[in-house]
């Protein structure tokens, strides 16, 4: 059973309790963008098969949703940290790094 | 290849079954072919066996990473039925039904098509509307189907309680043609008839790169060196994703673990295939006696192959309350699959954006009942690049709205 550590309420949390929400650090585009920006945002999915991060909600906990770094290949997960942010934040690209030297996830390294 | 027939049988039996060939070829890969197939599931199988039986094109390649069939054509609950509500997709899905009804015979291979009926079970009152619905769709689109009450389902099932607390029966949705068939022989009779047009089946065949020149496709790198082609057709549910990657290009495709699992073989007590879509289970009997049921995916992307174990316990819990025979079972085995779930859960069999390649995905969890509708569109996309069975699956309805929103018809995924 995957367990995630819920950034917010510091609790550790099982899947049953938790809401997968799909690929994170997506670019919104709204009313006036191209078909083909809406289209990727919409749609067009990175699926990688190895790291993968994605947005969780803390359903039967806290509430809030937070982001997960995690393999899709092996479930190793390598952190989880607060939504706030545009991209991962150091300690968690860090902590990939240790264990992927060399990853690449879209825009990130 | 020598005829599969009674007369084969009595004449092995004869000679102490010395005489019987290998089902498939295992040849070395040629610099070029044709056309290459990445995948050798149903779906891969199936595409090559029709290029070479509607189009006569034979100089052709199905590459597999694994073995043949050993996805999910090998991992999936055999569940054929039609009874969709859009138009394009009962299309597709009728035009596979229809063929295999007499698959056996056209590919010289029992794959053991059993039309024992289906029913999708209604638990609440929004499935009773949505049935009669899809009920009434099915007579516009040619295909049998017919909502029946409670009584009837119990008359054909005698094995459920359709009274139960929380879930009665309030109907159902019937298709007395739909069924199952054995899925590995599908794959193995594609098999055979591809590998006896001539067409090379090279398994534990790694693709590892996609060769293109001036957007057009050149050729794969595998783990067994460079092999060239004209034109590319990839099919490979799960690995989609991956494959696009190596081409280029992204999809709108998210994969997720489905299950399924099997009971001990017990005596035969169920002849239909009920599926129950609002506590997610699905259940049938197969010819060895398990009881084969199946169950909801995944929340979240995986690739592992098995899912997450309190799905089971949850498509368990909502089969015992219709099917109260099956608390006393014991579980032989379970396993899963990584299907390839599209935005409006349609499939993609498509032109790509890299040239002279095409692709055939998304099936999702409903891949197995489409195989021989699917070769044959895809089949003939690939050989005069527009077929009216694919017409509406391509990659632009999602850029275009133009979804096949089979996910709001059904209200799960199936």
């Amino acid at each position: 059973m995957l367990i995630l550590n819920c950034p917010y309420c510091g609790r550790e949390k099982d899947e049953t309790e938790l809401a997968a929400g799909g690929e994170a650090h997506l670019k919104r585009f709204g009313p006036g963008s191209s078909d083909q920006d809406f289209e990727g945002y919409l749609f067009d999915r990175a699926n990688p098969k190895g790291l993968h991060f994605e947005r969780w909600r803390c359903a039967a906990g806290c509430g809030k949703w937070f982001h997960a770094a995690r393999c899709t290949a092996t479930l190793e997960v390598f952190g989880t940290y607060k939504a706030q942010t545009l991209e991962p934040p150091k300690t968690i690209r860090d902590a990939i790094t240790a264990k992927r030297p060399g990853w690449s996830w879209r825009n990130f390294s | 290849m020598k005829r599969n027939s009674v007369f084969a049988v009595a004449r092995e039996a004869m000679r102490q079954h010395s005489g019987w060939r290998r089902t498939w070829g295992n040849p070395e890969p040629k610099k070029l072919y044709d056309v290459i197939i990445i995948g050798a599931g149903g779906h891969g199988l199936a595409t090559a066996y029709y290029l070479g039986k509607n189009f006569g094109i034979t100089n052709v390649a199905v590459i597999e990473k694994g073995w043949l069939g050993g996805g999910n054509t090998g991992r999936n609950t055999t569940i054929i039925r039609s009874n969709y509500l859009q138009d394009p997709s009962t299309a597709i899905y009728e035009k596979a039904r229809s063929l295999y009804e007499d698959l056996s015979q056209d590919l010289n291979y029992n794959v053991m098509f059993s039309p024992r009926g289906v029913m999708m079970l209604a638990q609440t009152q929004h499935e009773i509307r949505g049935y009669q619905r899809t009920a009434h769709a099915n007579s516009l689109q040619g295909v049998k189907t017919e909502f029946i009450s409670p009584a009837r389902v119990k008359e054909l099932c005698p094995i459920m309680n359709i009274d139960g607390p929380r879930y009665p029966v309030l109907g159902a949705l019937w298709q007395a043609r739909g069924g199952s068939a054995r899925h590995d022989a599908v794959a193995w009779g594609y098999a055979r008839a591809c590998s006896d047009m001539g067409m090379h089946i090279l398994q534990k065949t790694e693709v590892t790169g996609i060769t293109q020149q001036a957007g057009m496709v050149t050729g794969v790198d595998t783990s067994r060196g460079h092999i060239g082609c004209k034109k590319l057709g990839m099919v490979v549910a799960g690995h989609a994703s991956a494959v696009a990657e190596m081409a280029g290009f992204q999809l709108p495709i998210e994969s997720v673990p489905l299950q399924a699992l099997v009971s001990e073989p017990i005596k035969p007590c169920m002849d239909v295939v009920v599926m129950a879509n609002t506590v997610h289970g699905y259940m049938s009997q197969s010819d060895k006696g398990e009881m084969v049921i199946g169950g909801g995916t995944d929340a979240y992307n995986a690739y592992t192959q098995r899912g997450s174990f309190h799905h089971l316990e949850e498509t368990v819990r909502a089969l015992i309350e219709t099917f109260p025979m099956v608390s006393r079972l014991k579980m032989l085995r379970h396993w899963g699959g990584i299907v390839d779930v599209t935005g409006d859960r349609s499939p993609i069999l498509s032109k790509t954006p890299l040239g002279n390649t095409f692709i055939n995905c998304g099936w999702g969890t409903g891949g197995f009942k489409a195989i021989p509708g699917s070769g044959w569109g895809f089949a003939e996309l690939m050989a005069k690049g527009e077929s009216p069975l694919t017409a509406e699956f391509g990659l632009d309805r999602f850029r275009a709205g133009r979804f096949i929103d089979e996910s709001v018809a059904a209200g799960v995924a199936h």
